[in-house]
């Protein structure tokens, strides 16, 4: 799998990004439209995890005791584990994926974002609710369908690794461990939203339209936006049967973004993702993304796809290894 | 330019302008042809150029004039076809160096398997603009995006501050500015990979393209392309292609995943054989890898 541009845009990422200031009373600037600006290239790179560790039960947030003592604990894991790296042999596997340190970057930018959220999803749970069984079915049918036959074909291998979508993507968008970044354009009635993990761009109309006829199914679903005072709404409809949100999603999934400036540099990211099909019932949660200076970057995936090839003739290879072994 | 007049700028910007005029007739018919209209303007007071927009198909089979001809695959009957057209290079002729004219004509032999829009591959630039999947402009403030159907290619052009191309990508790097009623982009670090159309031509990495977008009516936006690239051709040529809103009620982006269209093309070969003996070594999942990310 290709990873060509990561290393520009850890180097975006690794530029401060300020705190989210939660000021309710902030007024978003306006675009020559007179909408809402949210323009920008933002980083939606997060420490928060998704889900809530079991072990934090009910707690929502963390007091500013914790948060300090967590910042420091990670700090003392990065000091004893600098110098302790290993130097790559040039050349090797390791040498050529992730070693920021080479490249005098900064290897964790999660840090980025503050929210002193245990979790992004909100609530007393803070996690995907419990699966209907039709859902868990649905999902054991998938698995059983390729058990055996993983390498068998393109087909059988992961999304993300066919270069169709990754699982950040959404609609809900969620951080990525690497290339975080977005930028969102805004043309006369529509909000354009570029995600770098891989290269996806969401195109949002806010003239009031209907959704799109029910026979068009996509895999980011489609969109429709409206302004709510300071805030973008997002409704998304007509996923297909692998909507980018994973997690057994099903083509009824519904899901509701809204997008908030909530300063100069920051933006309060919302969503509530419902599939009656799939859940018991709906889950919501939100995180900050903020201004990063820079770019995004292109990510071209499928271009230079040369895992897949691999996978495959790797998987051909071995087969006739054994085939011959068997002689 | 050397310039053995001794007079003033306004004088020697007058001969650059009549040398032009005799030395590069191409350029001077594409301006000339472009009709005087003034666009709507956007609340900022630029020319609108929202919405989406698809040229007619033609270029993108080839952008010098032709006559029909088979479809790569005759199995598919006359449905892909090669349609004739008139041809969208000003004065006709891509000036090719002889190698290079070599090279397009491999290229249309293996078009099957090298087309890089057969692999889904992102169209680049200039040929995202004129394939045959629609694209939309979000004329933002101060950044436009354009965003493609085909394959999701996507570029910002870059109209605050300009963007140093970090690599060669297959969109390119972008800086964008407005003289008068059109909007001049200024494309490199486009890479080798691309194609121009159906037919082979092509570019080497060392390609640079100045766009010009100029409204011509309230749905017609005319684009043209200066293509400079030394090891290629033998000297700068123009394309100059109409785009055309689509005006469709409810007329919007769709997506197109074309990597799954393209699977069979690219690993078909690398296919489990029908009657492989099961289970293979590696489907258990040890150590080669696992069965999803």
């Amino acid at each position: 799998m290709c990873k060509t541009k990561w290393i520009l845009s850890m180097a975006v990422l690794a530029l401060a990004v300020p705190a989210v200031a939660q000021t309710k009373a902030y007024k978003a600037p306006r675009t020559p439209d007179g909408v809402p600006d949210l323009q920008g290239v933002y980083s939606n790179s997060s420490a928060v995890p998704l889900e809530r560790p079991a072990n934090l039960g009910a707690k929502e947030f963390y007091t500013d005791a914790e948060v300090k003592a967590n910042k420091e604990a990670a700090a003392a894991r990065a000091a004893a584990a600098a110098g302790k790296a290993p130097v790559n042999e040039v050349g090797t596997v390791a040498d050529i994926h992730y070693d920021t340190a080479q490249f005098g970057l900064k290897g964790n930018v999660t840090d980025a974002m503050v929210s002193k959220r245990t979790s992004i999803i909100t609530g007393e749970t803070g996690r995907v609710p419990a699966m209907l069984e039709i859902a868990t079915k649905r999902q054991a049918d998938a698995r059983a369908a390729v058990a055996g036959h993983q390498f068998d074909g393109p087909e059988n291998r992961g999304i993300a690794e066919r270069c169709i979508y990754w699982g950040n993507e959404g609609p809900p968008m969620l951080p990525v461990g690497y290339n975080a970044t977005l930028q969102i354009v805004q043309g006369q009635g529509y909000v354009g939203i570029v995600q770098e993990m891989i290269h996806d761009t969401r195109i949002i109309p806010t003239d009031g339209r209907p959704h799109a006829s029910d026979n068009i199914r996509q895999f980011f679903g489609e969109s429709v936006g409206r302004w709510e005072g300071d805030t973008l709404v997002v409704d998304t409809t007509n996923f297909n049967d692998m909507p980018a949100v994973g997690r057994g999603a099903s083509r009824e999934l519904h899901v509701i973004e809204k997008f908030t400036r909530t300063g100069p540099q920051t933006v309060l990211y919302q969503f509530t993702v419902s599939d009656p099909k799939t859940w018991e019932k709906s889950w919501s949660g939100e995180y900050p993304i903020g201004k990063i200076d820079g770019a995004v970057y292109e990510y071209a995936c499928q271009e230079a796809n040369y895992g897949m090839a691999n996978i495959l003739s790797g998987a051909r290879a071995d087969e006739k290894k054994a085939a011959a072994a068997k002689k | 330019m050397r310039n053995w007049f001794t007079g003033s700028v306004v004088v020697a910007s007058a001969t650059a302008a009549i040398l032009t005029a005799v030395f590069v007739p191409v350029q001077t018919q594409a301006q000339t042809k472009a009709p005087a209209y003034k666009a709507p303007r956007t609340k900022d007071g630029k020319p609108n150029l929202n919405g989406i927009w698809m040229s007619n198909g033609l270029p993108n089979w080839d952008l010098e004039p032709h006559g029909p001809a088979p479809s790569v695959d005759p199995k598919l009957g006359s449905i892909y076809a090669i349609p004739p057209s008139v041809g969208y290079v000003v004065g006709g002729k891509i000036p090719y160096k002889p190698e290079a004219l070599e090279q397009k004509k491999k290229n249309f032999a293996a078009r099957a398997k090298e087309d890089p829009e057969a692999k889904c591959y992102m169209g680049g630039v200039p040929r995202a603009n004129y394939m045959s999947y629609p694209f939309q402009i979000l004329q933002g403030s101060p950044d436009i995006m354009m965003s493609y159907q085909y394959a999701g290619a996507v570029r910002i052009l870059h109209l605050g501050t300009p963007a140093k191309a970090p690599a060669d990508s297959w969109m390119g790097t972008s800086n964008a500015k407005w003289e008068g009623e059109t909007l001049v982009v200024d494309v490199t670090a486009l890479g080798d990979q691309s194609w121009l159309d159906r037919s082979g031509n092509f570019h080497s990495d060392q390609l640079h393209v100045v766009e010009r977008w100029t409204m011509r009516s309230a749905d017609v936006l005319i684009y043209e392309a200066r293509i400079e690239d030394p090891e290629v051709y033998t000297q700068p040529w123009t394309i100059r292609v109409p785009l055309y809103r689509q005006v469709e009620d409810n007329a919007r982006l769709l997506e197109f995943k074309c990597v799954v269209f393209a699977e069979e093309l690219l690993y078909g070969h690398l296919r489990k054989p029908v009657g492989t003996p099961e289970p293979a070594p590696a489907n258990n999942g040890k150590g080669k890898g696992k069965g999803k990310q």
